[in-house]
């Protein structure tokens, strides 16, 4: 018979060790290529719930423009350091051309100028970083339908992928975690650092294993990898969704993704894409990137990003 | 006495792993911005709450309440890592599911078990209707309510129910059950989906009912907190009112009922 002072120490040694063991369990299993599908089914349900609960239509909730945040916190990419990209910001963006292609009957491509000239939307939306952050902004811009339909889309076109300016990883796939919208080293003029400090690469998953495979190892020969994303054609054709050139009534600032970001509200901030060059329109993203639809999505986040 | 039928043990042990996954996860997602707010949006000047680490080398956590600064270095804010150097993160490894900084990895957890709880939840609140047994574990009885002062006073002293008064649970039991499977519960997973933007937009009144996003996460924090709370006090009591006995009720239904002795013994423990 233990007599239960040390039937008590034996108890809270056991489960001390048990909840160390079930820990270091936990994360061997999270990096275990099974285990994480399974463990995604959870946001496989939340993209199948959460489009039997929206329609086409449904919007998202629009705010009064004294909501507006007094500032509006550049995430990821705040100045791309692509030669091209700067080339173009120099010129105040006169020599920017949007292309609109791939499976498309009508491909083609328009100046900053002519967006201008087409449909215009102006929404005051909630921008909600995976991270946990949220900020009201006012966007104008085309909505993205009248562009697609101006292009026909192809009857086997299923995605709209936006290919962006500015370069993530110069090859170097080891890079950033787990966190927010674009990438992650951004010190910059934050008006309270020690919080993107938190989501500082260097405490990265780097031992993470497979997760961080993400595919394109042809890349690391020194290809840079840029941002990109994709959208399907519910998000696409979405009465919100826009190309945005202005923010807060005036020309998109650079760090907030100059000349044009997309607006797909619905969705968290890393599907927002920044400095679109490219749009594609196409069947399967297998192809793109690491394949699995966006940048982010290479690193392991969900592509269905509404919750 | 037969106590637990089958369906409420399975249920109660699977809600126990999903609360845990819940809120390791949950913590491995807060890390990802360790501050909270209120309103729609994040006034990252003036939070409610955050967590930061300083400049200087070592590093000190602070975590910063209602603009009052604390040291809660090694804690929170800054923490030894899995590999035993300090980092800057809101809550340490030990306590957060991956232990390693990984907002997608903990993301996939929390959704995954998120599902696992409401389902097994739902599972639950279905038999306890059909079954008679909800009603007759959380809504007090008429005699109950009477003595609800006693009841209180026997809490207090740590003096645990013997004979036919074990057999039920006392009113502060249920009253407690009642507010956990009733209020926090359904507030815990409203104020999750209210963070969701494509669930702002099928179901505006979700911002209205937590006055926008930003206290909706902080709700969701604050009603985790009282839930950990809860267990706590819960895991105590078991431990105190007899484990033995009580693990072997939640394991195999089977609770032995001591008969009514005076005074009563001190340790709570069961005689099996």
């Amino acid at each position: 018979m233990i007599r239960p002072s040390s039937r008590r120490a034996l108890l809270t040694g056991a489960s001390a060790t048990a909840a160390a063991a079930m820990l270091g369990g936990c994360d061997r299993l999270g990096n275990v290529e099974w285990f994480q599908r399974i463990l995604r089914t959870g946001e496989d349900a939340n993209m199948f719930v959460q489009r039997l609960l929206l329609t086409d239509r449904t919007l998202a909730p629009e705010y009064a423009e004294a909501d507006i945040s007094p500032w509006f916190k550049p995430n990821g990419t705040e100045d791309p350091p692509d030669r091209d990209y700067k080339a173009l910001a120099k010129g105040k963006f006169a020599k920017y051309h949007l292309e609109v292609g791939g499976l498309v009957e009508a491909p083609y491509k328009l100046s900053l100028a002519e967006l201008r000239k087409l449909p215009v939307r102006t929404q005051i939306t909630r921008h909600d970083c995976v991270e946990g952050w949220s900020a009201i902004g006012k966007w104008t811009g085309v909505p993205l339908a009248d562009l697609l339909s101006r292009a026909k889309l192809k009857p086997e076109g299923r995605y709209v992928v936006f290919h962006c300016a500015d370069t993530m990883d110069q090859g170097n796939t080891l890079e950033g975690g787990g966190d927010g919208e674009e990438t992650d080293e951004a010190p910059t003029g934050n008006a309270n650092p020690s919080m993107t400090k938190q989501s500082g690469g260097d405490e990265s998953r780097k031992d993470s294993g497979g997760q961080q495979a993400t595919g394109d190892d042809a890349a690391s020969g020194g290809t840079p990898v840029r941002y990109y994303e994709s959208i399907d054609l519910v998000d696409a054709f979405h009465p919100q969704t826009i190309l945005a050139y202005e923010m807060n009534g005036e020309a998109l600032p650079v760090s907030n993704g100059a000349p044009l970001r997309l607006r797909v509200e619905r969705n968290l901030g890393y599907k927002q894409a920044k400095y679109v060059m490219r749009i594609e329109v196409v069947e399967g993203f297998a192809h793109i990137g690491g394949g699995k639809g966006g940048y982010w999505e290479d690193q392991g986040y969900a592509w269905y990003a509404g919750i | 006495m037969f106590r637990h039928p089958l369906v409420i043990r399975v249920t109660h042990w699977l809600n126990a792993i999903c609360l845990l996954v819940l809120l390791m996860s949950g913590l491995q997602i807060f890390n990802a911005h360790p501050a909270l707010y209120w309103g729609n949006v994040s006034t990252f000047d003036t939070p409610l709450m955050a967590m930061s680490s300083t400049e200087n080398d070592p590093s000190k956590g602070m975590t910063t309440v209602f603009g009052h600064a604390f040291d809660t270095t090694g804690w929170l804010g800054s923490s030894g890592g899995s590999n035993g150097e300090a980092a800057d993160r809101g809550f340490p490894a030990w306590a957060t599911l991956p232990s390693d900084q990984d907002l997608t990895g903990g993301r996939s957890w929390h959704f995954f078990f998120a599902w696992a709880f409401v389902l097994n939840g739902v599972a639950y609140l279905i038999y306890g209707l059909v079954s008679g047994q909800l009603r007759f574990r959380v809504i007090p009885s008429r005699d109950q309510i009477r003595h609800f002062g006693a009841s209180i006073r026997e809490h207090l002293t740590l003096r645990f129910p013997q004979g036919d008064e074990a057999k039920r649970y006392n009113a502060i039991q249920k009253l407690t059950y009642l507010v956990v499977l009733f209020v926090l519960l359904p507030v815990q997973v409203l104020a999750g989906l209210a963070m969701s933007p494509a669930m702002n937009a099928a179901f505006p009144f979700l911002l209205t009912l937590f006055d926008g996003r930003q206290s909706a996460r902080t709700v969701h924090f604050v009603v985790a907190a009282l839930l950990v709370l809860f267990v706590v006090v819960h895991v105590a009591l078991v431990l105190l009112s007899g484990f033995w006995n009580n693990m072997r009720g939640m394991l195999t239904g089977w609770f032995v009922i001591e008969r009514k002795v005076e005074p009563a013994p001190v340790t709570g423990e069961s005689q099996a």
